[in-house]
């Protein structure tokens, strides 16, 4: 009893370490005092908007690959450097194209991306209006033809047979 | 009858679009370098640091640039064709040594034969996000003017070189000088 209190002791005792060990690791990788705190809250803005081409779900702020590690580097400088964020952006865009941004930008091959989703509600708008005219005009009164009167005054007429009885 | 079309000519056309779709890789980035001039670098080379190798010197020549590593695996499937490409002399090929250790790109050249003219050692990565490579290998084919004319991601595979870089780099090799 005493033996594996004292073992479940340990392995908690070991666990703990192991998360401190482990968060010191990511804070040092992640946070260096030299860097200018305003200029990596941009960094980290910019970053959020790109893809790291290598891994292309995730951003170039949350990736840990090679490649993205080397891009925020260069941004970073190029900040450093007094570069705005649309001129880093123009930089990046004529290497790897409009793919490392998440939002594109509008021009003539982006316009079916933008404006595809309203020309199709605009379509289903369309058609929904003529089914509802159609709909409308064929339950509208329409006025009865001599024949139509003529026979719906026979079926109406009262039944001499049941005046009878 | 004419009711069910509707839908069904829907369904076909969403299918034909996800197949499209599904069919393309999404890894192939299209480049917006294709046809624009190939960047400037000025390197050192690997077998000799003390000398340097610039995109400049290669002016008026038909050439090719291969992005590799010796940490890079597809690489290691792609050398042995290089080799056989190297060996046709269409064309000469240059390597850019993309964020490598020197020790370890010479052994792997010793060890696995160099398909190169030379290679450029670009350490820290800054030349290749000049050219927007994203992953090694990847492959350019630069004509006389130093314009880039065809860039493969991945490794360049005998369907790619005999189809594509091929009857390109012959064309270009054919152009007035």
């Amino acid at each position: 009893m005493r033996r594996s209190r004292l073992f479940f002791l340990t392995l908690l005792v070991l666990c703990c370490l192991a998360s401190v060990a482990w968060a010191q690791e990511s804070k040092s990788a992640d946070v260096d005092p030299a860097l200018d705190p305003v200029l990596e809250q941009r960094l980290a803005k910019l970053s959020q908007e790109l893809r790291c081409l290598v891994c292309q779900n995730e951003t170039l702020a949350d990736s840990r690959a090679g490649l993205a590690e080397d891009l925020r580097r260069e941004i970073r400088e190029q900040m450093r450097a007094g570069k705005s964020d649309r001129e880093v952006i123009t930089f990046l865009t004529q290497r790897y194209g409009q793919f490392i941004l998440y939002r594109p930008q509008v021009t003539p091959t982006t316009y079916l991306l933008w404006f595809g989703p309203f020309v199709l509600m605009l379509g289903g708008l369309a058609i929904l209006f003529r089914y509802i005219k159609q709909r409308r005009d064929l339950i509208a009164d329409q006025p009865l033809t001599m024949d139509e009167r003529r026979r719906a005054e026979e079926l109406l007429a009262p039944d001499p047979r049941k005046e009878t009885s | 009858m004419g009711r069910y079309l509707i839908p069904l000519g829907l369904f076909i056309i969403l299918v034909v679009f996800l197949a499209i779709g599904l069919g393309r890789d999404p890894h192939e980035v299209p480049s917006p370098l294709i046809n624009k001039p190939a960047p400037a670098f000025n390197l050192p080379q690997l077998k000799a640091p003390t000398k340097t190798f610039s995109a400049e010197e290669m002016r008026g020549k038909v050439w090719i640039m291969n992005v590799w590593a010796s940490w890079c695996i597809t690489c290691r499937d792609e050398h042995p064709l290089l080799l056989e490409y190297a060996r046709s002399g269409v064309v000469p090929i240059y390597g850019l040594n993309y964020k490598d250790n020197r020790e370890d790109a010479l052994s792997w050249l010793a060890e696995l034969g160099d398909p190169y003219v030379l290679s450029a050692s670009d350490l820290d990565g800054r030349v290749a996000i000049d050219y927007g490579v994203y992953g090694a290998p990847e492959t350019y084919l630069i004509d006389r003017n130093g314009t880039i004319r065809f860039k493969q991601i991945g490794p360049v595979t005998p369907d790619v070189w005999s189809k594509t870089i091929l009857p390109l780099a012959q064309e270009l090799n054919r152009e007035t000088k």
